[in-house]
């Protein structure tokens, strides 16, 4: 039996705001636990809730950014349940009318392939507090730092059939909310958090199959695993004559499975209904086309231009766009040097290569986009080879060096293209190796090729890497070519 | 509408209300009269009426994002019946 996945995914965003949703109280991150709650946030008897105007300028420039619709009118609402790390008994979020209507989003996904996800809606809500689990007597600690601070949920249609597909949407909303600064997406503090819905269905059919909500997912390689697995037990569940159970699981990283949660019935009984102490929010066209007008240039408009404008592949410029701080580099790079594809394989080549070995993020390179970029100018002005610019490359990264141009001097690394200091080079080589001559001379024209490599790499290495490689290849073919008259 | 006891001693326990089993049918019968009140109500035309999220006709003031509160934590703390570290205590939560 083939089978097909579908997966929608409900994506939490903390929004970027100094102070929370609600109230004036702090949201900055790591601060001592519960200095950062006040009497709204916890709820205390008397307390008025006020919106905050930055969570909706914010919620707005999303749903601008992904083709939504912006609702002129939304209302808050109380979700109803109890946990102890929810102070005041319900959340406060929207649900009949969320700020932020259905809209969509293309992901490039390699280079013939895009995929169209339509997003169901965007909400407002606050986030919970946390709860400490490690053991207070017997008891669980409670840290309200967190309670109040603004989210923005991010419910996506179940368009994706694969947990590939589920990265690369997760990916492009990282890059559009970091793009619009609206939150600083760091999956591991727990700014962006990822709910999976998963299901397995017979390929071919219409209905979907019963879903299982995958909590607790907090990178995109862990969303991914995540999902994979889910999908494998699904359907080893169903060829083994069994049948999935709504219910929510949790994903274990350390042994790579997801397992049930204990779920109660009434789990889902949250009895929304219009928050008494908050008036709809009503915002008008005016205030909708500022906002507008201050959006920056977006991750899928970046590539565009990187395509259209600077001739580069469609996964070159996806790659490139994915981040505002890559793309920034990049573009800087071809700023001094003016050749995007050069720029684009020493930034997606030897940079990201170093960056990730070094687990630093592009913000750190020791090797600034300007010293990169003269670099490439060297090279292609033809003052140093490849090989040579693989030395300065290395040289630039461990910050022992200012500048390309200073360390191709004190490095002695300028290309050698001058004819006549590269014949007098091969002149020499071929004295030296007169039996290699002789071997040359004497094979198969076929083997001749590979014989010459020989020659080439004693040439380069007489010259300290430094002579013109295509200029050695001409001279040195033309000279083999002469012995054998 | 009739309710029946499963439904109001579901109910107490979403609110998490604890009530007397000897009061259920009374409460059963009133909470069933509330949504007999409620029913008769439906039978109102509204199609041309917009749901109503508010009494008041007036729409919500933003705030401004900037930090107005200071730290409480001591004098939010001197109310719950036991803190530690910081920290509220409550029983033991297990996922």
């Amino acid at each position: 039996m083939q089978w097909e996945a579908v997966i929608g995914l409900e994506v939490h965003v903390q929004l970027a705001t100094q102070s929370k949703i609600f109230s004036g109280a702090s949201t900055a991150f790591g601060a001592e636990a519960n200095t950062q709650a006040c009497a709204i946030d916890l709820g205390l008897p008397g307390v008025l809730p006020v919106v905050n105007e930055q969570a909706v300028a914010m919620a707005v420039k999303f749903g601008l950014a992904v083709n939504s619709k912006i609702s002129t009118r939304s209302v808050f609402e109380r979700k109803n349940y109890f946990y102890p790390d929810l102070p005041k008994g319900y959340q406060t979020s929207q649900m009949a009318e969320p700020i932020v209507g259905p809209g969509w989003l293309d992901l490039t996904l390699d280079e013939q392939t895009t995929k169209h996800v339509r997003i169901h809606h965007a909400h407002l809500e606050e986030d919970a507090g946390k709860s400490l689990h490690e053991d207070f007597h017997g008891m669980t600690g409670i840290d309200l730092n967190r309670a109040g601070t603004p989210l923005l949920e991010i419910v996506s249609e179940p368009d994706m059939h694969s947990a590939k597909e589920a990265v690369a949407y997760l990916k492009a909303i990282h890059a559009i909310v970091t793009y619009l600064g609206i939150s600083d997406g760091n999956m591991a503090e727990g700014s962006m958090r990822c709910d999976a819905n998963v299901s397995v269905r017979p390929k071919g059919q219409t209905t979907l199959g019963t879903r299982c909500e995958i909590k607790n997912v907090n990178s995109f390689r862990f969303v991914e695993k995540a999902i994979n697995y889910e999908i494998q037990r699904q359907i080893e569940l169903i060829e083994e004559g069994g049948r999935v159970i709504q219910q929510t699981r949790l994903y274990d990283a350390d042994l790579d499975e997801t397992r049930a949660m204990r779920s109660k019935e009434e789990a889902n009984d949250y009895r929304y209904f219009p928050c008494p102490d908050l008036l709809p929010v009503v915002l008008d066209e005016a205030y909708i086309q500022h906002l507008q007008a201050q959006l920056p240039e977006l991750p899928s408009q970046k590539q565009t231009r990187f395509i259209e404008m600077l001739g580069l592949s469609a996964y070159d410029a996806s790659v490139l766009s994915a981040s505002r701080a890559l793309a920034d580099y990049f573009e800087q790079v071809y700023q001094v040097c003016q050749d995007a594809k050069a720029a684009a394989n020493w930034v997606m080549g030897e940079l990201s290569a170093r960056l990730n070995r070094d687990g630093l993020e592009i913000q750190d390179s020791p090797v600034s986009s300007t010293q990169l970029g003269q670099l490439i100018q060297r090279i292609l002005d033809n003052t140093i080879n490849g090989k040579a610019a693989k030395q300065v490359f290395a040289t630039l990264w461990a910050q022992e060096g200012q500048s390309a141009d200073e360390i191709i001097a004190a490095q002695g690394l300028k290309q050698v293209t001058d004819t006549g200091a590269i014949e007098a080079i091969i002149d020499e080589v071929l004295a030296k190796n007169t039996a290699q001559v002789e071997q040359y001379k004497a094979a198969e024209v076929d083997k001749r090729g590979k014989m010459m490599g020989f020659f080439v790499g004693q040439v380069m290495k007489a010259s300290k890497g430094t002579a013109n490689p295509q200029a050695v290849n001409q001279l040195l073919a033309d000279k083999l070519a002469a012995l054998l008259d | 509408m009739a309710l029946t006891s499963a439904d109001v001693e579901k109910v107490a326990h979403l609110a998490r209300i604890q009530i007397d089993a000897s009061l259920i049918p009374e409460y059963t019968r009133d909470l069933s009269n509330i949504l007999d009140l409620v029913n008769q109500m439906q039978q109102v035309d509204t199609s041309e009426v917009e749901p109503m999220a508010h009494p008041l006709d007036a729409t919500q003031r933003l705030r401004v994002d900037e930090v107005t509160e200071s730290n409480q934590r001591d004098a939010l703390l001197a109310g719950a019946p036991a803190t530690e570290a910081g920290l509220f205590l409550v029983p033991k939560v297990i996922e």
